[in-house]
């Protein structure tokens, strides 16, 4: 087995990418975009501004490259592209076997894949995950347009931004997006994919229920298992003839909307894939928690029980961390609201938007202030309506809603109540009828580059009654440069994404693997004292991982085995296979197939030891075929050794026909002209010799 | 190794469905219905059977319910809530959310009738806390060895067929199914599965249904001949599945011919009963189906004595209900107890709206799974054994149809465990095309693969022979493949081969040889050798016409067995020297092995056979 990690991924929205070859088969997992480096470029409404603005004086500033800080104009003006995992473009796609997705952000890059000639791999992805990743590509493209209509179509297919005059006058921030740290990255940006490419994609794609088995070529089986990040995102279960692997993306135990991280269903797999780098990004803030294994978990090493050490990971107060957040973020907006000022939300996380809307309406209900929520997507109408009808997907608070009859989730009865109002867009003549502020607004994208957030954002920059609540992990200062000077309150909160360090040894604990893939970035944090195997892997990096086991499982049909013709030699019993081999569902199954009578070999064809030349005359004679031993002399071994007397001779048969056999220490020939006697004689040699 | 199938429920009748499968050591309850037709203790399946110590948690593994049908899930809250039943219990999502609508509709009826109540309002919502919610395809592993998934049914919503697998024996439970897609449920689909049982309904055995749009019409006609003429129409139905699709119906028919007559539609809420009366015509869908009790009773007491209106019956009714009676003839009077007694006069029309398959559906599902036993449960007996019947014969797979109460066991599927070595699995996936040159053999294999209906990746032919099972005390059976076995045991190989020298009349054959060339064999230049052997490849291929010959110029191969012109004076493979000056002749020496015995004799006889003057 081969494991490559091409790319660690960043935060939520870019998940990590790897690629492994496992019984021969070649595995893509995830194939994210990262759209945090949208950052690069400039939104509409600030380019227009920017055009004004580009005087000579600028550009010989730009030439000289004067450190400053940074404006927006230094943004670049032109229809984005996109970057894709770095490393993939170095892969041959149409090598590509199977694409495992585990999360709707982890197929955002799919049609870059998908359209590209000769990719044939088998694309597996949750129902909901396949839904929801449909809606989010559909919206960005449509975001898209948005973009190309102002910037007009590209004339080249070499855009004027990626020239290295360009690239090297960009400020030293703007030029690490562009082209990464070692400056390798440049062939990774892409034009976007169209909405044919999208639909094509989708195509292609083999969605999958909760748990439910797929069995490729007849030799893996993948099976999808809740992670808890969001609604149908999940961890995969590979398992092979040889192998039995489990990869572990961000994971959550429990969360507030969706299915909760299902590890029990990991369990059995001799090989973990830990690929959950949230701690990364956490700890990149705040370096103060190296985590010490020993002194936390001593308290838990007496917890033989399996149930009860689930029990602990799962009894935590992280969802409880999490509502309170949500509860702050709802607070800060009630006052902003309160004192006239507008609340925008661009926050791209489903199930924290679902529960946000909750929340909101909740505590704007109970201040009995009458200020309406707007939702501004493409696909916002779509996303609302399917999250409620996949109650396998969503948390069992929410499962035992359906139960009593009530949607999953409150916004259903809020839209319909006209508390939340939901559009197509921010030039939809129903938003422009119904529109009155203070609001709260819902709208895409989290890159502050796309989107209905572009233009809310020019309103309301200046407005320093209104709040912009962000994600963390948005680098705030290049996402916000077009916007400057920015009089809004910002509220950046950052949401869990990911499992903490201090739970990776009791989650490993209860999975007991016997080999760990681990991140070589995370293991300076946290020491892994369990006695199972690890291998670190860091970017672009193969690890060869060696087979555990040494013989391949093959199970035999119980009818056949009875028919088998068994031999006993000293300590082993052995027989000769018959029936057909197949392979279904990565096992290997020897079953009775057809077999012509003819065909069935009642003789041995492998034979050993050396024959007793006299005991063959006696088993001949008993046949009725008589002969002479010729004592052949001219092996001059066989006079040495008094013991071989057997080891070279003829013997001559002149009854019933003439015939001879001629015997030596590593072989028998047998010469006859008659078919009949011929095998009679090979009967008696059977007898002699052992064989099979 | 065995799966017993104990029938509590449904057993050569319809009503009370509840199998209990022991497999391999885990037992699975299927079902866990009433019977509409008894109010008395007949009603529900005898539990005593499952155990008498009334000890359900060990007894079963687990209990399986496929759909919301009270004859499918009736006795649940009884069995959990009264018995005592704790362990999980598995149903689709949306089963899940229903049924309990289902069963409070029916324990408000049993109120309403007076009968004594079986379990309460809390009976219920307990009960339906212990349900395990699962998705379809979702393979859900109840312990270790136990493996259950749900597959789509198409009965009502949410009805699932389920798959059981214990070890190395697998089965299904179809619970109720329809093959044919309606107005709002899809086909039933299932995987092509390795199984050692199905059990199947059975409810219309012996019926094949004509097609969807006929029976559509005629039900509108019905309906539409009697609002026309200003009757009123009463369709009992349960509240969900098949009303559905009614409704779908009658709405799309009532815009299309632009009626404004109202539908009513009763179901668990409370229905104005002051439009029971009111004058004009009006169509009624009223619960419970097969006028068992309740509201649709109530109005059907109300409306049967009026020749004007109608009463519709999709669907099957139970033995025992009014429905059946009123399908079973044209009763004229039905007593309902001691001292009721209803006139009927109004209109009958059945429907055959069911959400069963028929009998072409049942074969072509038992077909398609191709069990190695299947057992008919949930239908009329004499209609089963004709379909059981037909099973056997025209399918070849043993079936049953037991009665309540009776247990049917038959064999599962065992494996065996072993090790296969690396070299053996090699040898068996490399493309070796032995095949094509065992194709005299393998000719008849090939037509009955396709008519085995095994799945999977059939990856070897002829080569697994060449696999070795190797049993040693203490240790785990092993497959090696036959050259790593000597290795294995120390042993020596031992090579026995065939061997035979013999000399040719070469006159027929070289019709090209000049006769001043002096004696034959040794003078035979190398370009003669080759025409010799030239010719007689081309013989050969004449008569073997599949065997794979190799023309090696002064050599012919066909598989190990090879010949060649024998130049030497005295080769030791020849018995008789006999013939060596006969200046016509030439020595064809040969020799092959083991494997290739009676395939060396037929070349043997066929040289043979061209030279007539061979000694």
């Amino acid at each position: 087995m081969k494991f490559t990690c091409l790319s660690k991924g960043g935060g939520f929205h870019f998940s990590p990418c790897h690629m492994l070859n496992v019984s021969g088969f070649r595995i893509l997992l995830d194939c994210p975009l990262d759209l945090s480096s949208l950052a690069l470029f400039s939104p509409v409404p600030v380019a227009h501004q920017a055009h004004e603005s580009l005087d000579t004086d600028s550009v010989i500033r730009k030439k000289q490259k004067i450190e400053k800080t940074l404006d927006a104009n230094d943004l670049v003006h032109a229809e984005p592209w996109y970057k894709t995992v770095k490393n993939l473009h170095l892969w041959d796609a149409s090598f590509i076997d199977v694409v495992l997705i585990s999360s709707p952000m982890g197929m955002l890059g799919l049609p870059f894949l998908t359209r590209t000639r000769d990719f044939s791999a088998k694309i597996y992805v949750t129902e909901a995950s396949a839904r929801i990743g449909q809606l989010l590509m559909e919206d960005l493209v449509s975001m898209h347009m948005e973009l190309r209509q102002f910037y007009g179509p590209e004339d080249s297919c070499f855009p004027q931004w990626m020239r290295w005059e360009e690239l090297e006058v960009l400020p030293s921030e703007l030029r690490k997006i562009a082209l990464g740290k070692d400056c390798e990255e440049l062939g990774a940006w892409m034009p976007l994919y169209s909405a044919v490419d999208v639909k094509d994609c989708m195509r292609k794609v083999q969605t999958l229920k909760y748990a439910e088995e797929a069995c490729y070529n007849g030799t893996l089986i993948v099976k999808a298992f809740s992670s808890g990040l969001e609604i149908g995102t999940c961890n995969w279960t590979i398992n092979g003839p040889k192998k039995n692997i489990a990869y572990i993306s961000s994971s959550i135990f429990v969360s507030m909307h969706a299915m909760d991280f299902d590890f029990l269903g990991l369990r059995g797999n001799d090989l973990i894939i830990y690929s959950d780098f949230s701690s990364l990004d956490k700890n990149m803030e705040n370096d103060d928690t190296y985590f010490d294994p020993v002194t936390s978990s001593s308290g838990r090493d007496d917890v033989s029980n399996l149930e009860e050490m689930a029990a602990s990971l799962l009894k935590d107060d992280e969802s409880a961390e999490e509502i309170e957040k949500l509860v702050f973020i709802c607070a800060c907006a009630l006052d902003s609201v309160r004192v006239g000022g507008s609340v925008l939300v661009p926050i791209d996380r489903l199930g924290v938007v679902l529960c946000l809307l909750e929340q909101m309406s909740l505590l704007l209900e109970s201040s009995s202030l009458k200020v309406p929520i707007y939702i501004i997507s493409s696909v916002a109408e779509e996303l609302l309506a399917f999250t409620n009808i996949i109650p396998e997907w969503v948390c069992k608070q929410r499962q035992e809603k359906l139960f009593s009859g009530e949607p999953l989730f409150a916004h259903v009865k809020l839209i319909k109540e006209r508390k939340i109002h939901v559009f197509p867009a921010v030039h939809s003549p129903e938003l422009l009828t119904n529109w009155q502020e203070p609001c709260v607004v819902f709208c895409p994208n989290w890159s502050l580059r796309l989107g209905p957030v572009v233009h809310l954002l020019r309103h309301w920059c200046s407005d320093p009654n209104s709040l912009l609540v962000l994600e963390s992990g948005v680098d705030a200062d290049i996402a916000l440069l077009p916007f400057k000077p920015m009089a809004m309150k910002v509220l950046q909160c950052s949401f869990l994404s990911g499992l903490s360090l201090q739970k990776v040894q009791p989650l490993l604990k209860i999975l007991q693997p016997k080999l760990v893939l681990f991140p070589k970035d995370l293991s300076c944090k946290i020491q892994i004292s369990e006695a199972n195997m690890i291998f670190l892997f860091s970017e672009n990096e193969t690890l060869r991982i060696p087979s555990s086991k040494e013989s391949t499982d093959i199970d035999i049909a119980t009818d056949l085995a009875s028919k088998f013709r068994w031999k006993t030699f000293k300590q082993e019993t052995i027989t000769r296979l018959e029936g057909e081999l197949f392979m279904d569902h990565g096992k290997h199954r020897l079953l009775s197939g057809f077999q012509p009578a003819n065909s069935k070999q009642q003789r041995p064809l492998v034979h050993w030891g050396s024959p007793d030349v006299k005991v063959l005359l006696t088993e001949l004679s008993k046949m009725g075929i008589s002969g002479t031993i010729k004592q052949v002399t001219d092996d001059a071994k066989s006079e040495d050794d008094a013991k071989s007397e057997n080891a070279a001779a003829i013997i001559d048969i002149h009854d019933p026909e003439k015939a001879l056999i001629d015997v030596r220490e590593t072989g028998t020939v047998i010469i006859a002209a008659n078919e009949n006697l011929a095998s009679h004689i090979v009967k008696a040699v059977d007898i002699v010799l052992d064989g099979i | 190794m065995a799966i017993d199938s104990l029938v509590l429920g449904a057993g050569q009748e319809v009503g009370k469905s509840c199998v209990v499968v022991s497999i391999n050591g885990k037992r699975i309850m299927f079902d866990c219905g009433m019977h509409m037709g008894y109010t008395d203790s007949r009603r529900y399946p005898d539990f005593s059977l499952i155990s008498n110590t009334g000890d359900f948690d060990n007894a079963l593994t687990c209990v399986v319910v496929t759909h919301f049908h009270l004859d499918h899930i009736g006795a649940l809250p009884y069995f959990t809530e009264v018995c005592g039943y704790k362990g999980p219990i598995y149903m689709t999502y949306p089963t899940k959310a229903l049924a309990p609508l289902m069963l409070e509709d029916y324990r408000k009826n049993m109120d309403r009738r007076g009968e004594d109540e079986q379990f309460t309002s809390d009976h219920i919502t307990e009960c339906m806390k212990k349900v395990i919610p699962v998705d379809l395809k979702q393979t859900v592993q109840v312990d270790k060895d136990l493996q259950i998934r749900a597959y789509y049914a198409g009965h009502v919503i949410g009805a699932a067929m389920f798959y059981a697998k214990v070890g190395d024996a697998a089965m299904v439970y179809t619970g109720d199914y329809n093959m044919t897609p309606d107005r709002h449920l899809g086909a039933a689909q299932i995987d092509r599965l390795q199984l050692d049982l199905v059990i199947t309904e059975s409810t219309y055995a012996t019926t094949i249904r004509d097609s969807r749009y006929g029976r559509e019409r005629e039900f509108l006609k019905a309906v539409h001949t009697c609002i026309a003429a200003g009757g009123k129409v009463l369709i009992p139905t349960f509240a969900l599945g098949r009303a559905q699709e009614l409704c779908i119906l009658l709405e799309d028919y009532w815009e299309r011919m632009n009626l404004k007559v109202p539908i009513y539609f009763s179901a668990v809420r409370n229905f104005d009963r002051s439009l029971i009366n009111a004058p004009g015509p009006c169509v009624l869908f009223a619960t419970p189906g097969m006028i068992v009790g309740g509201f649709s009773l109530e109005v059907f007491m109300q409306w049967a004595p009026s020749e004007m209106n109608l009463v519709t019956l999709p669907g099957y009714c139970v033995a025992g209900t009014i429905g059946h009676k009123l399908m079973s003839g044209k009763p004229t009077k039905i007593d309902l107890d001691k001292d009721t007694q209803i006139d009927v006069r109004c209109q009958i029309h059945q429907l055959s709206f069911s959400p069963h398959t028929d009998a072409k559906g049942i074969m072509d599902l038992v077909k398609f799974l191709s069990p190695k036993h299947a057992i008919l449960v949930h239908g009329e007996k004499p209609k089963m054994a004709t379909l059981k019947e037909r099973i056997q014969s025209e399918l070849g797979i043993p079936c049953y149809c037991p009665a309540n109460n009776e247990t049917v066991t038959v064999p599962s599927t065992h494996y065996v465990k072993a090790d296969a070595s690396e070299t053996f699995i090699r040898s068996c996936l490399n493309p070796n095309f032995k095949f094509s040159t065992y194709s005299s053999v393998d000719k008849s294999y090939l037509d009955s693969k396709y008519s085995k209906a095994a799945s999977g990746l059939q990856v070897s032919d002829e080569r697994v022979a060449e696999g070795i099972l190797v049993v040693e005390k203490g240790k785990k059976a092993k497959v090696i493949h036959q050259d790593e076995l000597l290795l294995m045991l120390g042993d020596k190989k031992h090579e026995v081969q065939f061997a035979y020298c013999f000399p040719m009349h070469t006159e027929r054959l070289q019709k090209t040889r000049t006769e001043e060339l002096p004696s034959a064999d040794t003078l035979l230049c190398d370009l003669d050798k080759c025409t010799l052997i030239n010719q007689l490849s081309m013989k050969l291929s004449n008569e073997l016409s599949d065997a794979n010959i190799l023309d090696l110029g002064e050599q012919l191969q066909v598989e190990s067995f090879r010949v060649s012109i024998c130049s030497k004076n005295s080769c030791p493979h020849r018995l008789s020297h006999s013939v060596h000056n006969d200046s016509e002749s030439v020595f064809l020496c040969c020799h092959w092995s083991l494997r290739d015995e009676k395939l060396a004799w037929k070349i043997i006889s066929i040289m043979k056979s061209s030279s007539p003057h061979t000694t």
